[in-house]
């Protein structure tokens, strides 16, 4: 499948800002069935920084806006061919080893109502477990937008029974680490096809890795693995981690973010 | 009853090293030596030395108690421990290198994995990175008792940003100007090369796109820190800027300091902040000691952070146990000093151990310093071995245990005279293109008779630190 | 050298400048306070409080002026930032910040007065007024002397003396324009006690008497008194002397590092405003006209300082 991607981030200040840093997790992962055709990130009145590659295999490019400025415009556009891959990741170069995904964050933190959730999986084997916890998510947690805010933990959105892909995302990967499978956040694009929701166009899920297999994608918002339809850009202990902008200005003036995100399917 | 090693009197003889100090301390009668004690304390507060106890409150000011009866090695007593120190700082440092690369040590099954990739102080951020010339931690303290004329053991690494330096320096130039002839009469290796080599350590591990005189800065939390004066201190005697979070700031792939003449590029961090704080873009977003976006330069190679973020899993507590091994692993090479044997209660039957000898042991929390959260079992009463039981019970893993030290002592002066009090040391071990290690340290010595606490956060004081010439 | 380094030698200069000020008002509060007419006691110490710059923060706390109260906000209050308690600790404590800028006797003046002003506020003990006031003028001397004694002639030298001048360019503007009305040149007025006596306060306040009398002799004028504050470049706190001290250190940094910023070309117009003043334009303008002008325009000038050296925020 070929996606085409036009994501566009406004951030506006209430008063000029100055020394705006980025960080851009914002490139598609380097890995089988993923390849970029074209891919371009501008970032208005920025200066591009450093440019590396993380231990978990992520492009991540700094900028700064020196302004003052009004406005911060990011906008990336690309075009990528996917093939579907079962939902496992390969060729992707990382140097974490998975242990160091079995370790709490503060958004993912495992309370009394988590731990119950993991437990309710009979399974032990553990892709079956991995499937089996996915599957508990989407019960658990409805979809439903505006409920739910970008630093809503995971234990919060399971005490209310609603919200988000980056909520069903964090709760999966808490649970997982419960039961000693190594998880972590991953942020990147779905095309959401006829059938789909087309605001979930940027979109999230949850990565478990199991011996033998590797990392594999669990995205218990659509009770499904990642196929053809999602393209991966970053991973991270939970949402904030793999956030695929982060951001500083300095001052303290009030700033607001709008974000349009297209993804569309071209036939080939 | 325990008998304690005494660093000048052994068997009712003086000791070589201490020979011609014998006749310098009969010459001390006690108003001499307030006289001079209080010659200390002026100058010390005139230079502006202080030490505020953290958590404490009380007066900033305050000074850290200087005892001006030196501590004295010899040289072959410093052979031995110059060896020691700098295998064990290579092997710390091959250590950090691995477990943010292969992992070759945890994949060999020398050491768990889970007490390395799930130790809070390991940074998933860095891994795969390796800093220039391959140096994570530049400068190592690590604590050192003697339990006997040949024994020495290793308490702790401190591979992070071991404070302290400053007391070596100062106590050397308190003791040079007030006792000038004790300096003729015992040939005393300097010290005073440090600040020399520290610039020049921090010099060597510039970033490889920094292609002129690199520049160096020290980047405190600021001036309401304890350790500000060290900060202040250094900076100066090294030439270079003391900056906080607010002089540096991320323009395109490099970082820059605020100066009157505009910004100016930075090469070498050597921050005093922790991991947790230096960049609110990647850690702590309430961060303001940090710089935005400062890790993403050092990712990419524009700046050097010493010590690297992620340092502090050599560090802990639980790692120090393996610290041997990976002498052995890295280095092929048996260790020089030994490790305390440790108890970690993390294991079940360690805890066990623990648990039914707590009496007559020392507890401590894998991640505490400064003397905190510590147990000494037989300077303690039966309610605080008790109260300690169950703090540790409740979470096993948060502790280890080590047998009580018998520490050796060296006279100190005390209110009726010269008595023996316990005392540790602290030298500095500087890692950069090379190893280098100046023959001294800083000295600690626990003030209250009887007392194996040296922290100064728990009264304890400071000595000059002697290595005799050949 | 780092901009905030610049900055905390700037503000330890400004600081002591400003606990010298207060002392002096006290001094002359204390001596109007003797002088036998109880009628302009009230406002005496009303326009003391308001050439201190914190009236209201003094009325909020106690009400009505009374000598004490005065003495205790002026000198010991933490509440008044200006007080001469924290005027003195905030000066030390941007000297213990840059510590290694200073050398050891700059060092040791600072941390003396301040470790001699926690004896006297833990004393308790009241202290004659003119001793305390003294005491000011000593440690700010002794700051100052060491200062000029001791430093490298570098930047922070530079600094140093332009927070100095452009603080006591300031308080001479502000002391004066409490008392610009004595001098406006009104008949009634001319020649009665009360005018000479008032006249003498303003002097005595900036610590000329003496020195005005051998510079001019004669009759007191109020051309006289506003030309040796103003436009005397003999007068050590007159505004001309205060802006060509800024000048003469703004072209020090200049050539220094080779490179001029906007604050030189505005210490520059300044200067030569002044330099074209005459006593009779300033009149003319209106004498109250002129020094709420002269603020403004010395703390633009301070804010120009602040953006070239001071702030950080130069353009790579």
């Amino acid at each position: 499948m070929i996606l085409t991607i036009q994501h566009m981030t406004r951030y506006d200040y209430a008063s000029p800002a100055r020394a705006v840093v980025q960080s851009h997790r914002i490139t598609p992962t380097r890995c089988d069935g993923q390849k970029v055709m074209s891919w371009q990130v501008s970032v208005t009145g920025g200066r591009k920084g450093g440019e590396f590659r993380d231990g978990a295999g992520d492009l991540v490019t700094a900028w700064t806006i020196p302004g003052p400025v009004d406005s911060v415009e990011v906008s990336v556009q690309g075009m990528v061919e996917t093939t579907d891959m079962a939902g496992i990741l390969k060729g992707n170069r990382e140097t974490v080893p998975p242990e160091a995904y079995l370790r709490d964050s503060v958004a993912t933190k495992v309370d009394a109502a988590l731990r119950d959730l993991a437990q309710s999986v009979s399974e032990t084997a553990p892709l079956d477990v991995a499937h089996g916890l996915s599957r508990a998510v989407t019960k658990a947690i409805l979809y439903r937008p505006g409920v739910t805010h970008s630093f809503t933990t995971a234990a919060a959105a399971l005490a209310q029974g609603e919200g988000v892909c980056q909520d069903h995302a964090q709760v999966m990967v808490a649970i997982a680490r419960h039961r000693g499978l190594p998880a972590r956040y991953v942020s990147g694009y779905l095309f959401a096809d006829a059938a789909g929701v087309a605001h979930e166009a940027a979109h999230a899920w949850a990565e478990v890795y199991v011996p033998g297999f590797g990392w594999i994608g669990f995205d218990p918002a659509n009770e499904c693995c990642p196929d053809a339809r999602y393209l991966r850009l970053g991973s991270g202990l939970d949402a904030k981690e793999a956030a695929p902008i982060r951001g500083t200005t300095r001052g303290t003036g009030e700033e607001s973010l709008s974000v349009t995100v297209a993804v569309q399917a071209q036939a080939q | 009853m325990t008998t304690y090693f005494n660093e000048m009197f052994d068997a009712g003889q003086v000791r070589d090293p201490y020979a011609r100090l014998q006749d310098w301390m009969q010459s001390m009668p006690a108003d001499r030596r307030l006289e001079k004690q209080a010659e200390a304390e002026e100058l010390f507060r005139r230079i502006g030395i202080t030490f505020a106890v953290y958590g404490e409150g009380g007066d900033p000011d305050r000074l850290i108690p200087f005892d001006m009866f030196p501590r004295v090695f010899t040289a072959q007593e410093w052979a031995k421990l110059d060896r020691g120190i700098k295998q064990r700082a290579r092997a710390l440092n091959a250590f950090l290198v691995d477990v943010y690369g292969r992992g070759e040590i945890v994949r060999a099954g020398r050491i768990p994995g889970n007490l390395v990739y799930q130790n809070a102080a390991y940074e998933i951020s860095v891994s795969g990175f390796v800093p220039p010339k391959g140096v994570y931690s530049h400068i190592v303290g690590i604590d050192i008792v003697r339990t006997g004329p040949t024994d020495f053991y290793v308490l702790e690494d401190n591979c992070r940003t071991p404070s302290g330096v400053s007391y070596m320096l100062e106590s050397r130039e308190m003791m040079m100007r007030m006792f000038p002839d004790l300096f003729r009469e015992n040939r005393i290796q300097p010290v005073d090369r440090y600040p020399d080599l520290l610039r020049r350590t921090f010099a060597s591990v510039a970033p490889a796109k920094c292609d002129r005189e690199p520049t160096v800065v020290i980047l405190t939390p600021g001036h309401f820190n304890s350790a500000y004066y060290e900060h202040s201190f250094l900076a100066d005697l090294m030439g270079v800027e003391l900056v906080e979070g607010q002089d540096l700031f991320v323009d395109g792939a490099f970082v820059y300091m605020r100066t009157t003449q505009g910004p100016k590029r930075v090469d070498v961090i050597y921050r005093r902040i922790d991991d947790a704080f230096i960049d609110p873009l990647c850690f702590r977003p309430d961060s303001m000691l940090g710089v935005p976006g400062l890790m993403d330069v050092y990712r990419s190679g524009g700046v050097t952070i010493c010590s690297a973020p992620g340092a502090g899993v050599a560090d802990d507590k639980a790692v120090y146990t393996y610290v041997p091994e990976m002498i052995r692993f890295y280095l092929g090479e048996e260790p020089i000093l030994e490790n305390v044997p440790t108890w970690k209660c993390a294991e079940a039957d360690d805890h066990k151990y623990v648990d039914e000898n707590m009496a007559d042991l020392v507890v401590k929390e894998v991640h505490g310093s400064g003397g905190y959260g510590m147990l000494v079992g037989p300077k303690s009463t039966k309610a605080e071995v008790e109260e300690f039981r169950a703090r540790v019970r409740a979470n096993p893993s948060n502790y280890i245990a080590q047998p009580t030290l018998a520490l050796s002592t060296t006279p100190t002066f005390v209110a009726e005279g010269v008595a023996p009090r316990h005392v540790d040391l602290r030298p500095y071990c500087l890692v950069g293109e090379r190893i280098e290690l100046v023959p001294g340290g800083m000295t600690r010595v626990a003030l209250k008779d009887g007392s194996l606490v040296v922290n100064s956060s728990q009264g304890g004081g400071v000595k000059d630190t002697w290595v005799l010439a050949e | 050298m780092l901009s905030r380094t610049a900055d905390n030698l700037y503000w330890i200069a400004r600081y002591m400048e400003r606990a010298e000020t207060v002392a002096r008002l006290l001094e002359v509060g204390a001596r109007i306070a003797l002088l036998p007419s109880a009628k302009g006691y009230r406002s005496d110490w009303d326009s003391l409080l308001r050439a201190s710059g914190n009236a209201s923060g003094y009325a909020q706390k106690y009400g009505e002026p009374d000598q004490k109260s005065i003495e205790d906000y002026l000198f010991f209050d933490r509440d008044n930032p200006n007080s001469v308690a924290n005027c003195i600790t905030s000066a030390r404590e941007n000297g213990r910040i840059v510590r290694t800028a200073l050398t050891t006797q700059v060092w040791d003046a600072l941390n003396t007065a301040f470790q001699e002003l926690r004896r006297i506020e833990t004393a308790r003990k009241r202290q004659e007024l003119s001793q305390l006031t003294d005491w000011v003028m000593k440690q700010t001397a002794m700051v100052r002397g060491a200062i000029d004694a001791t430093l490298l002639r570098d930047a922070g030298y530079n600094f140093l003396n332009i927070g100095y001048y452009l603080e006591r360019g300031d308080s001479t503007a502000r002391l004066m324009d409490v008392k610009y009305y004595v001098l406006l040149p009104r008949a009634d007025f001319v020649g009665s006690g009360l005018d000479n006596d008032q006249w003498m306060m303003l002097l005595r306040a900036l610590g000329s008497h003496r020195a005005f009398r051998w510079a001019y002799g004669g009759d007191l004028t109020a051309s006289k008194i506003a030309h040796f504050l103003i436009l005397n470049p003999q007068c050590p706190r007159a505004l001309i002397t205060c802006v060509a001290g800024m000048a003469n250190h703004l072209g020090r940094l200049a050539k220094l590092y080779d490179t001029e910023t906007p604050a030189q070309a505005a210490v520059r117009a300044l200067l030569a405003e002044l330099e074209g003043q005459s006593t009779e334009k300033i009149f003319d303008e209106g004498l109250h006209e002129f020094l709420t002008r002269f603020v403004r325009q010395a703390a633009g000038l301070g804010a120009v300082i602040h953006d070239s050296y001071l702030s950080g925020d130069m353009a790579l």
